[in-house]
């Protein structure tokens, strides 16, 4: 899988699953723009990552639930690096509690940055790609989005609200050859599973197939796999990967 | 290239996308062994293709519903490379009759074609697997398995079926290094679908996001991630390769 002279636009690229991305993407010659919203130093982390094996990575600060990011994302690879191949969403945000504790501005921050932080980039990235008729839009979804989680029901609403706008998105883009699939993990080493209590990830860990959690850069290689040549005849997907926990949905 | 010095086995590999998925296994640096039942000359073919490219193949004549016959192709995979990474579980038939006309005949055919062969080859070719704690497991289904078909209830209860044995076979084996997944494409580009009505064709095409069918080399692509040592994280998930049409 070679990426070479592609661009890519990753949100949430300094830590986890979206570093993961980055360094793949760009391991494997793409040119990547990344935006983190508040850890710096994770993010110049990423960058030396990726400078130190040779890649070409940059990244700035921003916030993927303000209206105004995707646009200037995609202004910034383009006017770098002057076209858009990929296009991943990794930003996420997440918390922890059940619903009768869960605040209105708990509620509307994780929708504005999972699910309306979707719409914001793709949306931008659109017409980039329906100019050279190319494009591969991959949006990180959750297992949560089929199978519930106690404790995340915002987080599984976004999720869930992911994949439906993914496959609307897919049919309207498949005319110009742009492929737009999502990618749902279930239990990850990143910190997000760092918010969930210890009682809930053993019963989560009983019910995976493969006892085990997964690291990101298996993630990563689902999401590199679905942004290349490979997956021409894919979209509209979602990807679970999961170690074997739910294969349902 | 992903799958360096491994080995695999893809039944039905004589043509179509069984044909694409054993050429690419190859290009991707795997051993192959070429499983067919009939056309011998096909078989020798895709062989010569494949050493042609430089890579390394064997085929082998099985009917892959037979119990012994399976055996002997885990046993020639076993002589000959002393390994086995891969199983892809592609061989299969489909006899078209609405079910008022199915006889039970067809329907024992496309059951033991499609179904028993997969449950066959996979209990075969555990032990190979288990004792090096690695293996990949990728059958392949249809989106007539999840979306159902017209004058398909023998192929699309098959093909179900399958992703209920790769399922369960997944959570039996996950925790050894074993992965079983499933490959569902819609219609694509193979002489399987000659046979379907121009009518049909065409409504198929216009209700495909993508209005086009897929090829061969796209079914192999999925297969050959799936195959890889990049899938390690994903076990009992079914892939569907339908260009956006049902969206499963």
């Amino acid at each position: 899988m070679d990426f070479t002279g592609q661009v890519a636009i990753i949100t949430g690229g300094s830590r986890g699953i979206g570093r993961a991305v980055v360094c793949d993407l760009a391991r494997r010659g793409a040119k990547v723009l990344f935006c983190y919203r508040e850890r710096g130093e994770a993010a110049a982390e990423t960058l030396a990552i990726v400078h130190n094996a040779g890649g070409v990575a940059e990244a700035v600060q921003a916030d993927v639930s303000d209206p105004t990011t995707g646009t200037a994302l995609v202004q910034a690879a383009l006017e770098r690096w002057g076209r858009l191949d990929i296009l991943v969403n990794c930003a996420g945000h997440v918390g922890y509690g059940p619903m009768e504790d869960m605040s209105t501005a708990r509620w509307r921050n994780v929708i504005a940055t999972n699910l309306t932080g979707v719409y914001h980039t793709c949306r931008a990235a659109l017409r980039p790609m329906m100019q050279r008729r190319y494009g591969r839009i991959i949006n990180l979804s959750a297992l949560h989005a089929s199978g519930g989680f106690p404790g995340q029901a915002d987080y599984s609403a976004a999720t869930a609200g992911v994949q439906g706008f993914t496959r609307s998105l897919a049919r309207e883009a498949a005319a110009w050859s742009i492929t737009v699939n999502s990618v749902a993990p279930g239990f990850v080493e990143t910190e997000m599973l760092d918010v969930i209590p210890g009682e809930i990830r053993a019963w989560g860990e009983g019910i995976i197939a493969m006892r085990r959690t997964g690291r990101p850069e298996e993630v990563a290689a689902a999401v590199v796999f679905l942004a290349s040549s490979m997956a021409s005849y894919i979209t509209g997907h979602t990807l679970a990967v999961d170690g074997g926990w739910r294969m349902a949905g | 290239m992903l799958l360096q010095d491994q080995v695999a086995i893809v039944t039905g590999a004589s043509r179509g996308i069984g044909r694409a998925v054993a050429v690419d296994l190859a290009r991707q640096g795997a051993s192959v062994l070429i499983n067919y039942q009939r056309n011998a000359t096909a078989a020798e073919e895709v062989v010569a293709d494949i050493r042609q490219a430089g890579g390394d193949a064997l085929a082998h004549r099985a009917d892959v519903s037979d119990e012994s016959e399976v055996a002997g192709i885990i046993e020639a995979t076993l002589s000959h490379w002393g390994r086995l990474d891969i199983l892809v579980c592609n061989a299969g038939a489909t006899v078209d009759a609405p079910l008022m006309r199915l006889k039970p005949e067809q329907w024992h055919h496309v059951i033991e074609t499609d179904l028993t062969s997969a449950f066959l080859c996979c209990r075969a070719a555990l032990p190979a697997m288990r004792s090096r704690q690695y293996g990949r497991i990728i059958t392949m289904g249809s989106l007539a398995g999840l979306a159902g078909n017209v004058g398909q209830t023998s192929y699309a209860a098959a093909k179900a079926g399958l992703v209920g044995l790769t399922r369960a076979l997944a959570r039996e084996v996950a925790a050894e290094g074993i992965t079983a997944n499933v490959v569902a494409p819609a219609y694509i580009d193979t002489d399987f679908i000659e046979n379907v009505s121009p009518a049909i064709r065409e409504w198929a095409i216009n209700t495909i996001a993508m209005r086009r069918f897929g090829t061969t080399d796209e079914v192999a692509a999925a297969v050959s991630f799936l195959a890889s040592p990049r899938s390690s994280y994903i076990t009992g998930h079914v892939l569907t390769l339908d260009g956006g049409w049902v969206m499963p």
